[in-house]
């Protein structure tokens, strides 16, 4: 099992092979949307309108919306609380985000669970615990279950660089090369879990741990987000065509701190500025703008549905104590996960296959 | 109808359900080739295949973990723990996933995890806790424990069918030494305490193999009509079964096999003294096993479990209160 570095798939200048032009401004829109979601967020906490603490992907939005966009409906993800951008991609609506953050009815989890804690069933994801790698084994599972079914479908969890070091990642790398599931594992390599740096997480790279679970492991520029759904777009091929799972280290940086408290005066500021330069939103609109797109034009339109969701949210009610004991446990039938919205051009010329 | 011992009413019901219902599988370790470690599993891969009755590597955060994520697209699985006590490797994914999950989300986790548990044969600290009331303690879990052999197979029949996680505590030293008369095919049994043997002077009660004991215990005591309330499931917890039971008797008497503090019998305590305070004539005694871990030699493992003289004594003692 080699360790590779995601192929460049460009057919020609300015063309991309699976990308029309159409999906590279969904692209660039699910990442400014994440953003300009997550910075309106940021003022409504600074407000004391987001109770609890907020955490953002700022400067990490390429890699959720990068590999998100390379799932198929019937595919299941397990999203963590940096990727917003999936969440966008599958089908949750900007009106529904921020009234999660703020603890709001409307909100996903009607305020059961805070900020990025999320995951609509009926749009194929589950929502993430506080102990990140535990979605490893869940979305090891599922494909399991595709396994077991012969379903050509896929499933696809992200987590960070801390999570390596956690038990959970072995035994979801382990079971899943021992059984060539088709689940594609999104390292998201910011560079920090919370204050500790790689040297202290890790003494190889972990990319190079694939290889020894007897899978594909590929580094990608994570600030980059065609290059991230080439990547995720190769691994699901290979996991239905029955290769087996992909590591994807995704190498980005987490340009705020752990969370809203957090002023991240651990981090040297020659890492901040280096990074800066390779901010993901902004290198996706050059790529645009040379193609001739409007990008200010897609700008506008992304921060006036902000405005308008934000205003819908503070509007909506908060939730009653009335129903807090209801709904611990199931009482109906079990409802599998639902399919969410694939909005690649692949998919819709031909929904049913693995592009 | 015929008679099986506990073990063979578990694998009935395993059996029943891997023939009826294609969602279901069973997975765990050693289970497969092998029939698991104390057979239960005994011959099913040559039926069903390795696939609906696999073995796993050796994980139980990984079983539970890949379980709940089968679970959410539409399968039943079930896992087998080799042994309770190893339940605490997969603790987080229970706790923590399976458990919040629905109240989070509205996404339904239907799982059973066997688990078996208790002492009594030299098992050791590490093969033979009685982990059940961690997992009462946990929102989003149920948990069951069935004493007869009648009541494993529809306890099991009843948690696989039941949409959320439940924890099957099934109890390794009546595997072999209870037999019963199990209806054949699938039955459920409800989550509800039964009344093990009706009485008017005291009532013991217990769960798994405490029932065994509480009935041995009192069969012949004093001439007093001993009631035995077994709890069956203790999430949900009968309550109402309970105070009717204290109602009738007036003196009570619970036991645990677990180590006592936080037990499910201090949740039966605490409930008695809270709800049937007025219907009391006497203080609620709890019997269990102190707090250490469980010793491996035979007369230590015995100076720690609740037996039947610690169970006749405690009741002679108050029926003479």
């Amino acid at each position: 099992m080699a360790t590779d570095t995601a192929a460049p798939a460009p057919a020609s200048a300015g063309a991309h092979r699976y990308l029309q032009l159409a999906d590279r401004v969904a692209l660039l829109r699910a990442m400014l949307m994440m953003r300009g979601i997550e910075e309106r967020a940021m003022s409504l906490y600074r407000q004391g309108k987001v109770p609890g603490s907020f955490y953002d992907g700022y400067g990490q939005e390429a890699v959720s919306a990068g590999a998100a966009y390379a799932m198929a409906a019937q595919d299941r993800l397990c999203i963590l609380h940096r990727d917003l951008a999936a969440h966008l991609i599958r089908g949750v609506t900007p009106v529904r985000i921020l009234a999660q953050y703020m603890g709001r009815a409307a909100g996903v989890t009607g305020g059961r669970d805070g900020n990025v804690h999320f995951g609509d069933p009926e749009l194929g994801c589950v929502g993430m615990v506080s102990m990140l790698p535990d979605m490893m084994l869940v979305a090891t599972g599922m494909a399991m279950a595709f396994k077991l079914r012969s379903e050509p479908r896929c499933a696809l969890t992200w987590f960070g660089d801390g999570s390596t070091s956690r038990g959970d990642f072995h035994e979801a790398m382990n079971w899943s090369g021992v059984q060539r599931l088709p689940v594609v594992f999104v390292l998201e390599n910011n560079q920090y879990a919370y204050s500790t740096p790689l040297d202290k997480q890790f003494a190889v790279d972990p990319v190079q741990r694939a290889s020894a679970y007897g899978f594909t492991g590929v580094t990608v520029d994570g600030n980059d987000v065609e290059a991230m759904f080439d990547a995720t777009r190769e691994a699901r091929a290979r996991a239905i065509a029955g290769g087996g799972p992909t590591l994807i280290e995704a190498v980005t940086m987490r340009m705020h701190g752990h969370a809203a408290h957090d002023d991240m005066k651990y981090v040297p500021k020659e890492q901040v500025e280096e990074w800066r330069r390779r901010d993901p939103v902004e290198h996706q609109e050059r790529k645009l703008t040379e193609l001739g797109v409007d990008v200010a034009a897609v700008r506008e339109a992304v921060h006036a549905e902000i405005e308008a969701a934000t205003a819908q949210a503070l509007a909506g009610p908060m939730p009653t104590a009335g129903g807090v004991l209801d709904g611990v446990f199931c009482e109906g039938e079990a409802v599998a996960l639902g399919d969410g919205l694939a909005p690649w051009s692949g998919f819709a010329s031909d929904p049913g296959s693995d592009a | 109808m015929p008679v099986m011992t506990y073990l063979q009413a578990i694998s009935s019901a395993l059996r029943d359900e891997l023939r009826a219902d294609e969602r279901v599988l069973v997975m765990g370790e050693d289970i497969g080739v092998f029939g698991g470690a104390f057979k239960v599993t005994d011959g099913f891969v040559d039926e069903f295949g390795t696939d609906r009755v696999m073995d796993t590597p050796l994980a139980e955060s990984a079983i539970i973990g890949c379980a709940i994520g089968a679970a959410v697209v539409g399968m039943r699985p079930v896992c087998e723990m080799q042994f309770a006590d190893f339940i605490s490797c997969g603790f987080d994914q229970l706790i923590n996933v399976a458990g919040k999950m629905h109240y989070r989300q509205r996404l339904a986790v239907p799982l059973v995890v066997r688990l078996p548990s208790g002492g009594g044969f030299s098992g050791g600290p590490f093969h033979s806790q009685n982990p059940e009331a961690l997992f009462m303690h946990s929102p989003g879990l149920k948990v069951v424990a069935p004493s007869t052999a009648a009541d494993a197979k529809g306890l099991l029949h009843a948690a696989i069918h039941d949409p959320n996680p439940v924890l099957f505590m099934e109890h390794k030293h009546l595997y072999r030494r209870v037999k019963g008369e199990v209806a054949e095919g699938i039955y459920e049994t409800p989550f509800r305490a039964r009344v093990a043997r009706p009485g008017s002077d005291l009532v013991v009660i217990a769960y798994g193999a405490m029932v065994g004991v509480a009935l041995a215990a009192t069969e012949d005591l004093e001439d007093a009509e001993i009631e035995v309330l077994d709890l069956r499931s203790l999430v949900p917890l009968d309550e109402e079964a309970i105070l009717d039971s204290v109602a009738r008797c007036s003196k009570v008497v619970i036991i645990d096999e677990a180590n006592q503090t936080c037990a499910a019998g201090a949740q039966v305590a605490a409930l008695i003294g809270q709800r049937g305070f007025e219907d009391l004539d006497g203080p609620v005694i709890r019997v269990a096993a102190p707090d250490v871990p469980i010793p491996f030699s035979p007369p230590l493992e015995q100076a720690v479990l609740p037996g039947i003289d610690r169970v006749r004594e405690a009741c002679r003692d108050l029926l003479a209160y």
